[in-house]
């Protein structure tokens, strides 16, 4: 599986890479490296604050506690085999995450976590730290923000 | 008569080595086949796909492969009628019951003919058919998952070769007797065989998922029925068989069963048969059966059918008619049309074709020379509409492409013959190596086919690929059929025997495709939903463990409490819910194959611990960097001891 794993995420590079050749000169894709390399790999401050996907930046609000139960149930089936609130497990612990991560950066965690790790560098630390690549767990965008009402109520 | 037979095969053998050697010493460019351009046309770039998928029958492995065209890549193993230890089926608690028959539970089985449904005539993609030869049986496999979900068996029958070929509409998929036999079975002489000897054709209910049935059977004269095509358009309600054998001999039939002029092609009304059923005219037998169905993410269950409504073809006239065809017919193919009905006559030395419209007109005419057993056998004269000369040595199987054209196998001169179905004249030939079974066009034999590619599905190989011992891999050879000219593009490798193929558009089914299975929507009687529910729990001597996988652990991973004489059930969810990320579980000593276990779903494996010990278990699919760090204990005490039933993971 890894190597095949391995070889998609390399093809899905090469081909933001080579797609970002094509594009707008304003309007880099993400990943591009076309410009000099540098720490942040070519990301925008949005970007390194609210990682990289579908999500862009957002209040959440007043905590919903319907959405958040829905959140629960989510994280026990989809989450929990890796994720526990409080100490190390497979992924880190994720008691704290809402004061760590921004709203958007959970959500675009959740749903893109492929790119995040090969591309975001706090996300790349975190793999380099667990080894274990973040799975890709099917979620919706609004299975996402439950789940991420459900981080906030820790 | 021994020592004649041996004579036969020696010479034979000789011809065949003399043929060997011709061919290995004298292969020219043009024998060798391909070209700069050829290796061009099949050319698809890293990362790229295929314009076809083609559904190989894997014949005597039983299974199914998926091969992309033009490249001819294998991608796929679909396993149908054998065991397949490389993902458990047939050992899994899963999947085992779809290998049971009324004979038990057999692992294995000769898969020959790959018929994709269709709706008006043209492949759907919706799911691919497949026969089992030998214990007769008909497969479903759904194209959104590539697995096999439903196998029925057909009674009173033997020797299932003229299966399933399929109705225009997806209503029948057909099956026949290749072998006659005492119908029902009972203990007699095989000498009385034209006395005691029948065969049966059978409809199967093909389109309601989960009720695959014998609709209806057919009782005919005890000859051999090899293969079968359903009429289309003017001619759909009309599946059409060829026989072989109506000398009715019982012995050394290679040399017996080819004495006659002429054998029949069987052309069945089943519209008319319909009828006879709702009019009651038929008589209902007694026969028991077994249907085996599986759905995604439960257990295969095995349901018993009974009974037949057996149709005699002197209670429901019309039914059954008879059209002379020369000589021991194999093939028999209906072109886009509908209108031409092509017998491959393997010992003939012309390919006739019988004309749909004059078949009617001869019934009309009761233009017959004969009837057997009720069937009324029409003239030759009356129903044939051209013959077409110079098809080759041996002819087998025809199909046919968008330009009205068919392309005719000619197995003894192992060449793929090209002819104008109009006007039943030869327009091209090429060679192919060596001597060709069943041949493909995607569509051919369907009203829309296509008109680019052809497969030669060779039964012979000997020097197309590196040697590798006596046994060696079939031969398939695409072939461009775009232009005037046939040209051979590539040769490429088959698993076990593919004897048919059938191939759709890739873009049929490509977008459909089943990425994994949502954990919400497992409906597995011992699945866990979250690793908050694994758990163990013995139950008497039958330990059941309710497990969980995902990158890169099992829960739980350390078990204790076992004892020697337990029986551990391992039931494994896959927590992934992405594509592309199965996990495996191998247990040491347990006497089954690995699992494979896709995201979403369970399966379960069993395992009954001989001896006191510690035993490891580990994931068998490589899924992330640290996989080699998935694996497990089990302590297995001995039996009577009082260790506690216990288990966790990371703790």
């Amino acid at each position: 599986m890894t190597l095949r794993s391995t070889l998609s995420l390399f093809v899905l590079s090469a081909t933001l890479l080579f797609s970002a050749c094509g594009g707008s000169d304003s309007e880099p894709a993400a990943g591009q490296t076309s410009e000099a390399p540098t720490a942040d790999a070519g990301l925008s401050a949005e970007e390194l604050e609210h990682g990289i996907g579908p999500i862009a930046p957002f209040e959440p609000g007043p905590i919903n506690a319907a959405l958040a139960e829905r959140g629960a149930e989510l994280f026990r089936m989809k989450c929990s085999s890796c994720h526990k609130m409080d100490g190390r497990y497979v992924g880190p612990a994720l008691g704290n995450i809402t004061e760590e991560r921004s709203p958007a950066y959970i959500m675009n965690m959740i749903l893109n976590p492929q790119e995040m790790i090969t591309t975001h560098p706090e996300a790349k630390k975190k793999f380099a730290e667990f080894m274990t690549p973040m799975p890709n767990q099917s979620l919706s965008e609004d299975d996402a923000r439950a789940v991420l009402e459900f981080l906030r109520q820790q | 008569m021994k020592r004649h037979t041996t004579n036969r095969i020696i010479a034979g053998v000789a011809f065949l080595l003399l043929a060997g050697a011709v061919a290995t010493s004298c292969r020219t460019a043009d024998q060798t086949g391909g070209n700069k351009s050829a290796a061009e046309a099949v050319y698809v770039p890293p990362g790229s796909y295929d314009e076809y998928y083609s559904f190989m029958s894997g014949g005597f492995s039983g299974n199914l492969t998926v091969y992309g065209l033009p490249s001819g890549r294998l991608i796929k193993t679909v396993p149908v009628f054998s065991q397949f230890a490389e993902n458990g089926w047939g050992y899994d608690e899963e999947t085992k019951n779809m290998l049971n028959t009324s004979y038990g539970n057999i692992p294995w089985d000769d898969a020959h003919h790959p018929q994709l449904s269709q709706t008006n005539g043209v492949p759907d993609g919706r799911w691919v058919f497949i026969n089992a030869n030998n214990t007769p049986r008909i497969a479903r496999i759904d194209l959104t998952t590539f697995e096999t979900e439903e196998i029925v068996e057909i009674p009173l029958s033997a020797g299932n070769h003229a299966s399933p070929f399929i109705t225009e509409n997806s209503e029948y998929l057909v099956s026949a007797t290749r072998f006659s036999v005492p119908i029902p079975q009972k203990d007699v002489a095989i000498s009385t065989f034209k006395e005691n000897f029948r065969g049966t054709i059978s409809f199967v209910r093909a389109d309601k998922v989960g009720e695959m049935d014998v609709a209806f059977q057919i009782m005919v004269p005890g000859y051999d029925y090899d293969v079968s095509h359903a009429g289309k358009g003017p001619s759909h309600g009309w599946a059409f068989f060829s026989t072989y054998n109506v000398e009715q001999a019982n012995t050394l039939k290679e040399v017996n069963s080819s004495q006659r002029d002429k054998d029949f092609i069987a052309a069945v009304n089943w519209k008319r048969a319909e009828e006879c059923v709702a009019d009651g005219n038929y008589q209902q037998w007694e026969a028991s059966y077994l249907r085996n169905v599986k759905n995604h993410s439960g257990m295969a269950r095995t349901e018993q059918l009974s009974g037949s409504r057996m149709i005699f073809p002197s209670d429901c006239e019309g039914v059954i008619y008879f059209l002379p065809t020369p000589k021991s017919p194999h093939g028999v193919d209906v072109d886009p049309t509908g209108e031409y009905i092509v017998g491959g006559g393997k010992l003939a030395t012309v390919l006739p074709v019988h004309s749909f419209t004059k078949m009617l007109a001869a019934i009309e005419n009761e233009a017959f020379e004969g009837v057997v057993d009720g069937i009324p056998v029409l003239e030759y004269e009356a129903v044939m509409a051209g013959e077409v000369e110079n098809a080759g040595l041996g002819p087998l199987h025809t199909e046919f492409d968008d330009k009205g054209n068919a392309y005719t196998t000619a197995f003894l001169s192992s060449e793929v013959v090209k002819w104008d179905i109009e006007t039943f004249t030869v327009v091209d030939r090429i060679p192919v190596y060596y001597s060709v079974g069943h041949l493909m066009v995607p569509g051919g034999d369907s009203r829309q086919p296509t008109g680019k590619y052809l497969v030669a599905l060779n039964k012979i190989t000997k020097d197309r690929y590196l040697p590798t011992g006596p046994e060696l891999a079939h031969s398939a050879q695409l072939i461009d059929i775009s232009g005037d000219k046939m040209e051979m593009l590539l040769d490429f490798p088959t698993m076990g025997e593919p004897h048919y193929a059938q191939a759709i558009a890739a873009e049929v089914i490509m977008d459909k495709q089943v990425r994994m299975y949502r954990l919400e929507d497992n409906e597995h009687p011992y699945a866990v939903t979250s690793e908050s529910e694994t758990r163990v729990e013995r139950d008497g001597k039958n330990v059941h463990v309710y497990m969980s996988a995902i990158r890169s652990h099992f829960a739980p991973d350390n078990i204790e409490g076992i004892h020697v004489g337990d029986k551990v059930y391992f039931h494994v969810t896959n927590l992934e819910q992405d594509w592309d990320v199965p996990h495996g579980l191998a247990m040491m000593g347990a006497i089954a194959s690995e699992l494979l276990i896709m995201p979403g779903a369970t399966k379960t494996l069993v395992w009954e611990p001989l001896a006191e010990g510690v035993y490891p278990f580990y994931c068998t699919d490589f899924c992330s960097a640290l996989h080699q760090e998935m694996q497990g204990y089990v302590r297995v005490s001995a039996a009577g001891a009082n260790t506690p039933l216990t288990y966790h993971t990371g703790e």
